[in-house]
This record gives structure tokens, C-alpha cells and sequence, in this order.
């Protein structure tokens, strides 16, 4: 840890919201918490707050780390902080975790009061447009009234892209990484798959295994495993695995041979021991539903005629999950509409993942448009 | 951007200016080539231009978003097919065509998304150009301060070439403009001036 330049010890904090949310499929849910950290100071116009929405497997611990917890730290702590890309010395950030999440905010596992057990099977399926309406709650409490900006890569990409859409006076920028304005048939079989493995373990039990005390480890340890093998490129497979051999000789047997294996499988296995697997099924439903242009007959230029934000939009050109001509559809509808946007394709090994990464190219163009964020309050 | 900025760099690219006396306050432009964003960002302040950039080169992107101009990442070569047909007022090629591999299509293309379109580029027949290639060297100076075996300049030409291409590819010159420096020139502008600027459309 280099404490010279992370935001420190942060604590999470938790909102409790007692009006009722109707989801886009007609549910409600009366009462639901959110937690969230918040980084920086926000200033006297409150006009300095970036949002920071999540992915898949994200939450709300972005940066920092936890004064009885040092080694837990923030995921996109390498990008927020004091002095950093995103700059907490003069950006207000907050970073929350979903609605329907497993990390403190109300969700599948968590205990519904009507009937004192968990959610499970009966929480809502949920959508990004469902979020925004939370996240926008959150933003209400904390009066803020409009953000900077919104930040997020992958499916907290696509959140922020919704922002311009569903509230276009509550955003003045949007910085969309390693997104896509909708899945491909392509990425929603992969979704689908994933889903099928928790589905099919005998041990989720149609959503509701806490009664029962087990967990869909299996399903969701395979899900995350296909997953992952999404997130690398191949470049990066080979370089960091190749083929090389665990005992530098063939086994001839179904165990753990290659070195590729044991990393995804070791991945599957961490990732079943703390993830919620009907949150998993939920975020890859709200990924399969996105699609900004279902309302206006699958034409993005109309969708995007809403948008009243500047955009920054960045890719990485070994993503093949959202690879960069899919980025460039977001750009296309943006230039249609003259929104002010600049797109930036970055090279990079780390397929996916790379949004993650510290690059620094990469940060030195979400440094550079940030700086240039901060210059409309600080004048 | 202060006026000693615009003035520096009036200065420095005096194809600068002549570009900015075409273009009316508020026009759309897109800038081909567009590097550090300097030409969007002096057409911003001169002239209220709404605009885009498209730079291939990583450290020109970041100085485009630090200039505060929009840029898209993207290769020339392989076409404009992110804009559509008739987008923008102008689109611009300043000091880029001779850089160009595919110029003809490039050209085309230009026309398609853009009502006119302009370039600026060194002139090769200026005289201290002819002169180099006479004493038997290729010619190193401010306009063109390559090495030949370190050039990004693949398709160097003459204004007498360029005329030439427009014609045959009904391409319709409107104006023209030869300075050398940032004095214009008038007389033999095949052989007195060192940059040239040209503002086109589609020819019958």
C-alpha cells in the first residue's frame, strides 16, 4: 500500500429509503437501503460530485481501505485519489453498491421484513434504468443535483451512458470505459450460460438455498469461471499461462493439469465463497436488457437525442467482450446528435479487464478530461 | 487561450489564419490529422467553431482532451465511416495530405461528409525546394523538416499537382492561398510560395 497517494482509511455508510420503487417490470419494492462510501470534499455548490457506478462483481469500496481491514482496497483505488485520475482532492466521489447487490445494499440475501427471510427468488429482476432511479434517490439525499461527472467501465459504463438519458440535467459529463450500448447475441449466450450453471445446481433451489442453508457453490464458481476467460484476452492467457503444466508433465487424468485450469478454477472457487449467486443472475439480466434504443426501434440516434452531457468514451483494443467497434457505436449516435465527445482507444494486453488496470496512457486521458471537469467549478 | 496563445500560434502555422478567414463564426468542422487539437482550439476561440478532431497518435489524443477539444481516436486511412453524409460545413486536412497514403479516397471522402472541404500542405515546388533536389538533395526546412528516410511525408506535391488531381477527380477548387511565411504570395506561386492552402468541393 502507497499511502502517499491512496485516500486513506474510508468507512462505509448506509441510506435507508422508504418510498416505495417500482422497477420497469412493475414490481415494488416499499423500503430498501444502499450503501456507499464518499471520497473527497464535497464544495459549497455541490457541483463537484462524480458517481461511480460499478460492474458485474463490483461495489461500493472503490478506494481506500478499511482502518480494521488494511488489506481490503477499494477495487478502482489505482484511479481515485488524491492526486490521481480521478482527483479526491477536488472531486467529491461516491462509490455505492447496487440495488439488488450482496455487498451491504438491499438484495437477494437480504431479509425481506414482510416475512422475516431472505429475498431470494422473490427480489425484483432489476434493470439499469431501476438502479439510475435508486442511485438518483442517493444523490437526492446527499444534495447533489447534478453530478460532474459519471464514471463506469463495462456494466457501469452502460449506468453511466443511462445517466445522460434517463436524467440528462443531473449529468455534465459522462466517462463510458470499456462499454457497449447494448449486448450482442453473442455476449447474452455467455450470460446465458452462466446463468444456467446456478440455475441447474441442485443447490440453488429456485433461488431460495438460504432456507436450506447450502450454496449454488458449484454453478457460480462455473459461471465466474466462463466469465473470466471473457474478461483476458488470449493474449494474455498464453503470455501469463501458455501451456505450461502444473507438474511439467501430462497426468492423463481430469484433475488440474494445466496452469490455466488451477487459475480459474482458483478464481471460481473465490468468487463462490463470498458472491450472492441470485445477485449474479440479476446483474446479468439488467446486461442482457440494456439497450438504450429498445424505446425508439432500435435506432441509438434517436435514443441519444436526450443526452445533454459531454462524453469522454475509452476502449481497450484486445476487449473482445465489448471491443472497440463497439465503443464506437456509442461514439456514431453521440456525433450524430453533436454532443461534445471524445473516444480514446487504448492498447492494451489485458482484454477486458484492462479498465481495471493501471495504464498509463490510459490514466493520463481520464487525468487530462477530468482536469478539465474540475476547471468549470474551480474558476 | 489568450491572445498571446492565438497570436503564437497565427505566428507559427500561418495556414492557420488563412483557414480561419474561410470559416464563418459558428460552422462545424472536422479537423483530419488534427494533432495537439491546436488548429480546433485557435477555430474555437477565432471563430466559435463546434468540432471534432481524428488523431491516430495516443500522446496527440491527450493533448486534444487537454486542449479541451473533442478527438476521435481512429485511423484516417481506413475512411470517415463514423460520419455521416454532409455532417459538417468544412472538413479540414491541414498539413496532413502529403502524410496520406490513400489520398483520392481520403479526398472523396472529405466531400462526402463535408460540405467543402480544405487542405493546407508544402508547397515541393517551392525554389528552395527545387533548388535541394538540383544541388542533389532532398530539401530539409521548416515546412518540411524530415529526413527522407525519416518522413512520414509519403505523397509530397507541387500546387501545379494538386490543380491536376482536382481536375481529374472533379474536385472544384473555390480559393486559393500561397504564403510563404506569413507573407502572401502572388506572383509564381508555383515557385515563391512554401505552403499552400486550397478550399473545394464537388465538381460537376
Amino acid at each position: 500500500m502507497n499511502a502517499s497517494n491512496s485516500i486513506g482509511i474510508v468507512s462505509a455508510q448506509r441510506a435507508t429509503f422508504d418510498t416505495p420503487l417500482v422497477f420497469r417490470s412493475g414490481a415494488v419494492l416499499p423500503r430498501y437501503e444502499l450503501v456507499y462510501e464518499t471520497y473527497g470534499k464535497l464544495n459549497t455548490g455541490k457541483s463537484n460530485a462524480i458517481l461511480i457506478c460499478h460492474a458485474l462483481s463490483g461495489h461500493h469500496h472503490v478506494a481506500g481501505y478499511y482502518a480494521d481491514d488494511p488489506n481490503n482496497i477499494g477495487w478502482w483505488d489505482n484511479m481515485i485519489g488524491p492526486g490521481k485520475p480521478v482527483d479526491t482532492d477536488k472531486f467529491f466521489v461516491i462509490g455505492l453498491n447496487n440495488l439488488g447487490g450482496c455487498h451491504g445494499s438491499t438484495g437477494p440475501s437480504s431479509i425481506n421484513p414482510e416475512t422475516g427471510q431472505p429475498y431470494g427468488s422473490s427480489f425484483p429482476v432489476i434493470t439499469v434504468e431501476d438502479w439510475l432511479e435508486s442511485q438518483a434517490r442517493l444523490a437526492d439525499l446527499l444534495g447533489i443535483r447534478q453530478f460532474a461527472a459519471v464514471i463506469g467501465g463495462s456494466l457501469g459504463g452502460m449506468q453511466a451512458l443511462q445517466w445522460s438519458l434517463t436524467f440528462p440535467e443531473r449529468v455534465r459529463h459522462v466517462l463510458a470505459i470499456a462499454a457497449a450500448p447494448h449486448l450482442t447475441a453473442q455476449n447474452i449466450a455467455f450470460n446465458d450460460v452462466a446463468r444456467s450453471a446456478i440455475l441447474g445446481d441442485p443447490d440453488f433451489h429456485g433461488g431460495n438455498f438460504y432456507q436450506h442453508k447450502v450454496v449454488p457453490t458449484r454453478g457460480l464458481r462455473l459461471a465466474r469461471m466462463l466469465g473470466h476467460i471473457t474478461y483476458l484476452s488470449d493474449d494474455v492467457m498464453a503470455d501469463k499461462f501458455g501451456r505450461e503444466l502444473r507438474d511439467g508433465k501430462f497426468n492423463y487424468s481430469y484433475g488440474i493439469e494445466f496452469e490455466i485450469e488451477s487459475y480459474l478454477r482458483y478464481q471460481g472457487d473465490k468468487f463462490a465463497s463470498y458472491f450472492d449467486a441470485n445477485t449474479y443472475l440479476l446483474m446479468t439480466k439488467a446486461l442482457d436488457y440494456f439497450d438504450p434504443a429498445h424505446e425508439f426501434g432500435g435506432d441509438l440516434n434517436r435514443a441519444f437525442a436526450a443526452a445533454k452531457a459531454d462524453f469522454l468514451v475509452i476502449s481497450f483494443t484486445t476487449d473482445w467482450r465489448f471491443s472497440p467497434e463497439r465503443a464506437r457505436e456509442i461514439v456514431r449516435p453521440l456525433l450524430h446528435n453533436r454532443r461534445s465527445v471524445s473516444y480514446a482507444e487504448i492498447t492494451s494486453t489485458h482484454g477486458h479487464d484492462s479498465f481495471l488496470m493501471e495504464h498509463p496512457h490510459y490514466f493520463d486521458v481520464v487525468r487530462a478530461y477530468l482536469d478539465n471537469v474540475a476547471g468549470e467549478f474551480a474558476a | 487561450m489568450t491572445q498571446d496563445d492565438i497570436a503564437r500560434l497565427a505566428a507559427e502555422r500561418p495556414d492557420f489564419a488563412a483557414i480561419a478567414a474561410w470559416i464563418p463564426k459558428g460552422a462545424s468542422v472536422l479537423d483530419l490529422g488534427c494533432g495537439d487539437g491546436s488548429l480546433l482550439r485557435y477555430l474555437k476561440e477565432t471563430r466559435a467553431v463546434r468540432g471534432y478532431g481524428v488523431e491516430i497518435n495516443d500522446l496527440d489524443i491527450v493533448s486534444c482532451i487537454a486542449n479541451g477539444v473533442n478527438v476521435i481516436q481512429n485511423d484516417l486511412e481506413s475512411g470517415l465511416s463514423d460520419f455521416e453524409d454532409g455532417s459538417f460545413d468544412f472538413v479540414i486536412l491541414s498539413q496532413t495530405l502529403q502524410a496520406t497514403r490513400h489520398t483520392e479516397p481520403l479526398i472523396r471522402e472529405m466531400l462526402r461528409v463535408g460540405r467543402e472541404g480544405i487542405v493546407s500542405f508544402p508547397n515541393f515546388g517551392y525554389w528552395k525546394n527545387r533548388l535541394n533536389v538540383l544541388r542533389g538533395n532532398m530539401p530539409v526546412s521548416r515546412e518540411l523538416p524530415y529526413q527522407w528516410y525519416d518522413t512520414p511525408n509519403v505523397h509530397l506535391c507541387t500546387l501545379h499537382d494538386f490543380e491536376m488531381f482536382c481536375d481529374r477527380h472533379r474536385v472544384a477548387i473555390l480559393e486559393r492561398r500561397v504564403m510563404t511565411g506569413e507573407r502572401e504570395v502572388g506572383l509564381l506561386p508555383n515557385l515563391l510560395g512554401s505552403t499552400a492552402v486550397y478550399r473545394f468541393q464537388r465538381g460537376l
